[in-house]
């Protein structure tokens, strides 16, 4: 039998639920006996190969990219786990949603302590460059999502108990430690 | 009113001082009750719902219900925990409740029932409501968007004549909780303290505190809410 597939990506995140993927330590050799990555930032493959068994979602969606990214890995996944708070309910990144796109753009770019650089006064305008949403998603929002990983991170050992219960079939054991919102 | 009775509550035979709150009684018994607008030492408001059993079968809060002689209670079933997790998850989907970002973050109460009732989730779209961070107080700062309007701060925290520091503006789904302006001016460093103590959640801070306990020794991180009633 082959290998269950797995793939991981960041949307509106910012990174350290994958930080927390590589803190299961010296399990990761286990790991990468027990799967195979697809497209994921761990291994740098940028586009799926085939279709995949297990779909790692960190982040929501803040913009068309996310939600482009988000739908593909819908569409290749068997089961696609949220994983952290800003893909179950926004995260930091979703405190702008109060606040107006045009007035985060302008403290952004234009008003910020950090815009002296930008002499020209430019709000980023190239065609190329996604869209922000009207605010930031939760994954569950824009797609169905199969399971969550709570925590900021998710504790390494939810990540990793979670993995192998869907590899192996088996119920995994979370004690109450590991299931953390912060 | 020391007349003891004998209840039962989920098969378990209690016995407490006739017409005392169930939550309480339940307490005397071991048995925990889960409870958010409740407050020891304040009369019972019934407004959250956590507390909801089932008394003779029927649907009753148990802070605001009086024990009497041969009341069975249903407390710890799946159909109850399945409503209490859902008013969990209501709650977290009407505010903007950032764990990861809150100085009561492993101290707060609505986490720590997030946690005991295992809401991974909120099954609910998110509101994302807009509310501000009222910081116009000396001593304490109100974060709008964390507050549950469980009205804990505003019948506990009283200056000595009485009179609350804090009270409802506006109604329905625009009320909000603000202080009294004149009595916070003179709000001693204890009140503010006792203040962010009473808050269920991370509504009211005392300014320039927070984050002064480490991960891993916060009250909530090591046993569940209610866990210390129940392994009296």
């Amino acid at each position: 039998m082959s290998k269950p597939v797995l793939a991981t990506t960041s949307l509106a995140g910012c990174f350290g639920c994958h930080m927390s993927i590589l803190d299961i330590d010296e399990r990761i050799l286990t790991l990468i006996e027990l799967v195979e990555f697809n497209k994921s930032p761990i291994n740098d493959i940028k586009t799926f190969t085939k279709q995949c068994d297990i779909g790692l979602i960190e982040g929501g969606c803040c913009n068309s990219e996310n939600v482009h990214v988000l739908r593909d890995f819908r569409k290749h996944c068997n089961i696609l786990v949220s994983l952290g708070e800003c893909a179950i309910m926004g995260g930091l990144p979703a405190m702008r949603n109060g606040i107006l796109i045009k007035e985060c753009f302008h403290e952004a770019y234009l008003n910020g302590p950090s815009t002296t650089a930008n002499t020209g006064h430019i709000i980023p305008n190239d065609p190329e460059l996604p869209c922000l949403l009207d605010k930031v998603y939760p994954c569950q929002e824009i797609v169905r999502i199969d399971y969550y990983l709570p925590g900021c991170p998710p504790r390494a050992d939810l990540i990793w108990e979670t993995l192998v219960s869907l590899i192996s079939g088996k119920p995994a054991e979370l004690p109450y430690e590991v299931i953390k919102f912060d | 009113m020391s007349n003891k009775v004998k209840f039962v509550i989920d098969g378990k035979e209690c016995q407490s001082d006739e017409g005392k709150y169930l939550v309480e009684a339940a307490k005397d018994n071991g048995v925990y009750i889960p409870t958010l607008c409740n407050y020891e030492g304040l009369k019972p408001k019934g407004s959250c719902r956590i507390c909801t059993v089932k008394i003779n079968g029927r649907l009753a809060t148990a802070c605001t219900s009086p024990v009497h002689e041969g009341m069975k209670i249903e407390n710890y079933t799946a159909e109850l925990n399945e409503v209490r997790k859902e008013i969990i998850e209501l709650l977290f989907v009407s505010g903007n409740h950032f764990c990861p970002a809150c100085e009561k973050s492993g101290n707060c109460e609505l986490q720590a029932l997030g946690y005991r009732y295992e809401m991974m989730a909120p099954r609910f779209p998110f509101a994302f409501p807009i509310r501000e961070v009222d910081a116009s107080y000396p001593r304490i700062i109100k974060e709008q968007n964390r507050c549950i309007l469980c009205k804990r701060c505003m019948r506990g925290i009283k200056d000595e004549d009485g009179k609350s520091y804090f009270a409802y503006k506006n109604r329905g789904k625009d009320s909000l909780v603000v202080a009294d302006r004149k009595l916070m001016s003179a709000m001693s460093p204890d009140k503010a303290k006792e203040a962010m103590e009473i808050c269920p959640v991370g509504s009211i801070l005392v300014r320039e505190k927070g984050w002064d306990e480490p991960i891993g020794t916060r009250k909530y991180d090591n046993a569940p809410i209610g866990s210390e009633i129940e392994n009296k």
